[in-house]
């Protein structure tokens, strides 16, 4: 199963601001009650962007110049709480390629990286630095480099952390792990039948 | 060389490294339900792949199953939907699975444990995040999401970046009235919700030494909320006895060969850490949260947090969670009106929490204009409370006494918040939104806590309710 090497990730961005951001928030429980993955992404954010009747309520997500927006920035600890992925799954499916954070939750940083969503770390003030020249001029592009790796936004460039497993896995083109997985049975079994406790 | 338990588990489960440098790790059992599964059993199909090791996997359903009228089809056809898919996802891939008509059906971190397939020195997946709640008996365990849930369904092995080992001692002695759900709020409460992140958490000293099984499940199943997505105490002679006899474990001569190798496993006593902290159980009082994090907590007689007064990075945050909770900054928590007070989850439905709280609950009356739910955590526990006539104690007391699953939870089911209406709740999460309303309200607290805010319609300390005697209780 060959796929694609993710070397970076460009487009225009929306920063989403708040810290502890967690994938209730990101994809309320009440939209998992669903056998497949398909149109979670116009629920992506439901409760903080809409009303209850539906209508929008203001929100970055909302906001027309964000539109196509392919990059989220936030804040600390996004996507905390629930593993479930429909977390990251809505937010792939609602068009994002790439996560700008101070820091990330594990299972969430891990769900995103198999669906090939490059999670970047950066710092506070580089975040918002960004931020505000998105805000600026909302078609500005931004570059998630995986290579270096590194954020670049119009003339700047910002340090970015990538945890090595997974840069490895983009840049190869195995962010999948399955393919891996199962080329390693002959040992699976062998490890199965020596911790045969169940 | 010594080593911690959480490293011979490691090591023996080891498979081999992966081109990342990750882990491809063995998982001995697997907990799947409707909610993170079926896209999973999906993947299977479109690839043509099997699971693997079938008898490895075991399924129950709970998120979406009503509290009250069980029978199906179930009025939401989505849930409905949803329970139908599981029971064909079993069959046809030939995994065990505990439907409610099996009698065993329950919320998964409580069913593994009483079937027995939570065993010492096992490492267990689920896609749940509370799936640290089975390391209580010296296991390992992960929750995943559903591309993991595909990947351990196909090839019992999961892609695994080794956690650090962060060592927790609580030692001395929790004063009456302080229970497993204080210590884990406040360990949360001083390590930070993301303190956790990157490390396993092994809990011990004297009060876990001390703590039983289902305390011990408490206290690992909020690890994920500190941060830590595996949490574990070491096993000893009170997991051996939970565990005996119980359906999945091993029996006669094969039980007694279990229990020798399940005494090898606990950390050994000079083994390294990566960290090591330490409390004291004297400085925990019964907790409540006041804000939409499960870090931001409080003691009962504290006041909730004022935005001016706190340090600036935690600003934007407090005033976030005041505006949601619509709590005034620097007024007492305690006399917070409550709406709603939901007994129940992975956290605290166990036998243990009914029978505490029971005690206490027996001749009490919920408050009028509260509505009071106690949910079992599996089957079997209602089974044995009914039993014990436990559920009467509670529907004395004009509690709902309901059918098992995870409910008021994650509100996934027919058991939701209305509007901004707050809920007392013994459950593990008060995230905006989390109890199926955008703008309900979610107080976390121990059992006792719940019970004593039904009783009186406010936030309350339970001590004073029910006239728990504690040396650290300042009458008003």
């Amino acid at each position: 199963m060959a796929l694609e090497k993710i070397t970076k990730v460009e487009g225009k961005a929306v920063y989403v601001p708040g810290d502890d951001i967690d994938t209730d928030r990101i994809i309320p429980a009440r939209f998992m009650k669903c056998i497949t993955f398909d149109g979670l992404g116009e629920f992506a954010f439901y409760d903080v962007r809409k009303n209850d009747d539906g209508s929008d309520k203001p929100h970055p997500l909302n906001d027309p110049r964000r539109a196509g927006a392919t990059i989220l920035l936030t804040g600390s600890n996004f996507g905390c709480g629930s593993s479930r992925e429909h977390a990251p799954q809505a937010l792939h499916k609602a068009g994002f390629r790439g996560i700008v954070a101070e820091s990330y939750a594990e299972i969430f940083f891990g769900n995103s990286t198999t669906l090939g969503i490059p999670c970047f770390s950066a710092a506070r003030p580089d975040i918002r630095e960004i931020a505000a020249a998105v805000e600026a001029d909302p078609d500005l592009v931004v570059e998630l480099d995986v290579e270096t790796p590194a954020i670049r936004c119009g003339d700047k460039a910002y340090r970015a952390e990538l945890r090595d497993s997974a840069r490895n896995s983009l840049l190869a083109g195995r962010w999948d792990p399955i393919a891996e997985l199962l080329e390693g049975m002959e040992k699976v079994e062998e490890t199965a039948r020596r911790l045969n406790y169940v | 060389m010594p080593r911690s338990l959480f490293e011979k588990v490691w090591e023996s489960h080891m498979v081999r490294d992966l081109s990342s440098g990750q882990t491809q790790l063995l998982i001995g059992a697997h907990l799947i339900h409707e909610v993170t599964s079926p896209q999973a059993f999906g993947m299977l199909r479109e690839l043509g792949l099997k699971v693997r090791f079938p008898e490895r996997t075991f399924a129950t359903v709970d998120h979406i199953v009503p509290t009250d009228e069980r029978a199906e089809p179930f009025s939401d056809p989505l849930a409905d939907a949803m329970i139908k898919e599981l029971r064909r996802n079993c069959e046809e891939f030939g995994v065990t699975y505990f439907d409610i008509a099996s009698g065993r059906q329950g919320i998964v971190h409580v069913v593994g444990p009483e079937q027995g397939i939570t065993q010492p020195g096992t490492t267990i997946a689920c896609g749940d995040s509370h799936t640290s709640t089975h390391g209580a008996f010296g296991a390992i365990a992960f929750g995943i999401g559903t591309s993991q849930v595909r990947d351990v369904l196909a090839t019992q092995t999961m892609a695994l970046n080794k956690p650090k080992v962060r060592r927790i001692n609580v030692d001395g002695e929790l004063s009456p009235g302080v229970y497993a759900k204080d210590v884990i709020l406040y360990i949360i409460r001083r390590l930070g919700v993301k303190g956790g992140t990157g490390y396993a958490y092994e809990y011990g000293g004297e009060v876990f030494d001390r703590f039983n099984m289902e305390e011990r499940m408490t206290v690992c199943n909020m690890s994920i909320e500190g941060g830590a997505r595996v949490g574990y105490v070491n096993p000893d002679e009170k997991t051996f006895e939970y565990l005996k006899g119980r359906p999945y474990c091993p029996k006669g001569k094969a039980w007694d060969e279990a229990v020798e190798r399940w005494r090898q496993l606990a950390s050994d006593p000079d083994c390294g850490y990566d960290d090591v902290v330490d409390f004291r159980a004297e400085d925990i009082m019964p907790s409540v949260t006041w804000g939409i994090t499960p870090g931001q907590g409080v003691f009962i007689d504290e006041t909730i947090p004022d935005p001016d007064k706190v340090d600036e990075s935690q600003r934007d945050s407090v005033i976030e969670a005041l505006d949601h909770m619509k709590l005034k900054p620097g007024a007492p928590i305690k006399g917070t009106p409550i709406n709603v007070a939901f007994l129940g989850s992975c956290t605290n439905a166990r036998l243990t929490d009914f029978q505490e709280v029971a005690g206490y609950l027996k001749g009490r009356k919920v408050a009028r204009g509260v509505k009071a739910i106690a949910v079992p955590g599996s089957m079997a526990v209602g089974v044995i409370c009914e039993e014990l006539g436990i559920d009467k104690v509670f529907r004395e007391a004009g509690f709902e006494w309901r059918g098992a699953g995870c409910s008021m939870c994650l509100a996934m089911n027919p058991d939701k918040l209305v509007g901004d209406q707050i809920c007392a709740s013994s459950s593990n999460r008060n995230f905006k939104g989390r109890q199926g309303s955008p703008i309900g309200r979610t107080i976390l607290m121990s059992p006792l806590m719940v019970a004593a805010a039904a009783v009186t319609g406010e936030v309350s300390d339970a001590r004073e309710v029910f006239g728990i005697e504690s040396p650290n209780l300042v009458s008003a």
